[in-house]
């Protein structure tokens, strides 16, 4: 049986568990319905690319289950917040401005960069990995230098302009890191590679300053699969074909 | 994190008397430390102030030196040509920090303001007097590796984390600040302080008082200095124990030095009982290990940390070797 096959079988159950969902009356139908229209997209992409790297049934358990936590996560934030203990959450406008595209957005203040790209935009090629800024996962450029978004509020990038991995490439051209990435196999489970292809990204702009090496100015991306050789031989040969 | 009011303020009178008004609200720069610290609840303020937007991000020569814009980026200021050539332990200490990623969001002033990261102040499920007064210093008798081993006191034995603190004190830098009863200027030897018996102070900065630029004076010894930074890895991890140095000489003389070490206090410890044995003296490897034995005479080791002491004279008189060496202006 070949993904495509797979595929439009488990479409077919996540229409069956989307209309359960659906019919659902009272508290947080609302929010339910708004999520499934703006996420269908999305999860029918990442449930594809998931069949085709060859992860069915395991992708499909976990498409599932974070579903079941973010309907759970719902309802409780709909309960407490009808609650008069916790105050009703304030929000402001923000304008995100992510790979030429601007995004209208109210955001509570504590919302971080990551989350609303990731949330609100519908781009979830930035990855949170610590939340701490440790692990470089999140990083993404604003006005051309690389950041954690996981440590960057949303409202204190307001109308700045940020670029994610979705945002790289040139249509269907990869980016040049994007190719030598490939090429050199920088990756064994891909999870920290858009953060270390954005920070690449922003090392080639900044430089490397006298006396460090690639691997110094890419400490702070980690890579648990220990894919670092391929990283630094991707990234040097890059940088070595811009001198 | 818990919820809080967020607003940018359009200028610095505006974002004093917003602090000013509200006990619990904090400026937000680069936010590296403060994010971070809300998201553990270590930190909990009702109001962030966004100070980003503000002036004060201009690196600049004055007739007396050099003044860097506190919203300066680490980057910035690292990667400036007046800091590598006026000031090159200041550069050399902030690429020694962080990463690539927080040194582009970190500022100079948010970095003067850095919280310690010991790790029981960063866990509440421990009591810490620093983050909890009187609740207790579990360091002192737990796992304390990384902790102090100069001017640490019974009810805190933590280590100020920044580097370019540490290059600060030996450049005799100049805070200046705002607040609501107007401007005033705090040497940043007189800036961060020891623990004491209010370890939960870090700083002689008022809550509401703004840091505008740091001052560095132009010297001698300000061109010839270094960093050096010992850690449990090569890149991204807070120092053990790290030395600013510098050195003015003359004929093989010292006419003027500055030591100040990092990873053991509770501020960036300047040492001027090193630099009376070094000023005057010959520039060599006998007068290095003088100074780093003086620099170290008052040191009380916590149970894990006694190795810091050797490693600290170590760190000095290796600094000082390169330092003492290196090519400044033409001369040796």
């Amino acid at each position: 049986m070949g993904w495509e096959t797979e595929y439009e079988g488990f479409l077919a159950m996540l229409d069956e568990a989307d209309s359960e969902l659906l019919a659902t009356e009272g508290a947080g139908s609302e929010e339910i319905k708004a999520f499934l229209s703006e996420d269908g997209e999305a999860r029918r992409r990442f449930l594809k690319q998931a069949l085709i790297a060859g992860g069915g049934v395991a992708a499909a358990n976990l498409l599932l289950s974070y579903r079941l936590n973010l309907f759970a996560q719902t309802v409780e934030s709909m309960a407490s917040r009808s609650s008069s203990t916790v105050e009703s959450a304030v929000t402001i406008p923000i304008t995100l401005r992510v790979n030429g595209k601007t995004h209208a957005l109210n955001l509570e203040p504590q919302v971080t960069l990551l989350d609303a790209i990731r949330e609100r935009t519908g781009l979830t090629g930035s990855k949170k990995g610590c939340d701490r800024g440790q692990c470089g996962a999140c990083t993404v450029l604003a006005d051309g230098h690389r950041i954690n978004s996981c440590l960057a509020l949303a409202a204190a990038y307001d109308g700045v302009e940020i670029t994610t991995i979705e945002g790289l490439a040139n249509g269907d051209q990869l980016h040049p890191l994007q190719e030598a990435f490939i090429k050199h196999d920088g990756f064994q489970c891909g999870y920290c590679t858009p953060g270390q292809i954005m920070s690449a990204a922003g090392l080639l702009k900044e430089g490397c300053p006298t006396g460090m090496g690639v691997r110094e100015c890419m400490s702070g991306n980690i890579c648990r699969c220990g894919a670092y050789n391929g990283i630094v031989a991707a990234i040097e040969e890059v940088r070595g074909r811009q001198a | 994190m818990n919820s809080f009011t967020y607003k940018r303020a359009a200028n610095e009178a505006e974002a004093i008397r917003e602090v000013a008004d509200n006990r619990s609200a904090k400026f937000l720069a680069g936010g590296t430390n403060l994010i971070d610290l809300m998201k553990m609840n270590v930190q909990q303020p009702s109001e962030l102030v966004d100070i980003n937007r503000l002036a004060l991000k201009k690196i600049e020569s004055i007739p007396t030196g050099l003044r860097i814009g506190a919203l300066a980026t680490n980057s910035e200021v690292a990667n400036n040509k007046l800091v590598q050539e006026g000031f090159p332990v200041l550069s050399e200490a902030l690429l020694a920090g962080a990463s690539p990623q927080l040194r582009n969001m970190a500022t100079v002033g948010g970095n003067l303001l850095q919280r310690t990261r010991c790790y029981y102040f960063m866990d509440t499920a421990f009591p810490c007097n620093k983050r909890v007064p009187g609740s207790g210093c579990p360091a002192i008798p737990g796992f304390n590796r990384i902790h102090a081993i100069l001017g640490a006191s019974e009810h805190c034995i933590a280590t100020h984390p920044s580097d370019m603190c540490v290059a600060l004190a030996a450049l005799d830098a100049v805070i200046r600040v705002e607040g609501p009863k107007g401007a005033r200027s705090i040497a940043i030897t007189d800036f961060h302080r020891l623990p004491g018996d209010t370890p939960e102070i870090d700083t002689n900065l008022q809550p509401d008082e703004l840091i505008v630029s740091v001052d560095l004076p132009s010297s001698a010894f300000a061109k010839r200095s270094g960093y050096l930074k010992i850690r449990d890895r090569a890149q991204y991890a807070f120092a053990l124990v790290s030395v600013a140095a510098a050195l003015d000489i003359k004929n093989g003389r010292i006419e003027a030095a500055r030591i100040a070490l990092g990873g053991v206090a509770h501020k960036p410890w300047r040492s001027t009982e090193a630099e009376k044995v070094l000023t005057g003296a010959q520039s060599n490897a006998q007068t290095f290990k003088a100074a780093a034995e003086a620099a170290l005479r008052g040191a009380v080791p916590q149970n894990h940390n006694a190795f810091k002491v050797e490693l600290a004279k170590r760190a000095i008189v290796r600094i000082l070797n390169d330092v003492s060496g290196r090519r400044v202006g033409g001369a040796a």
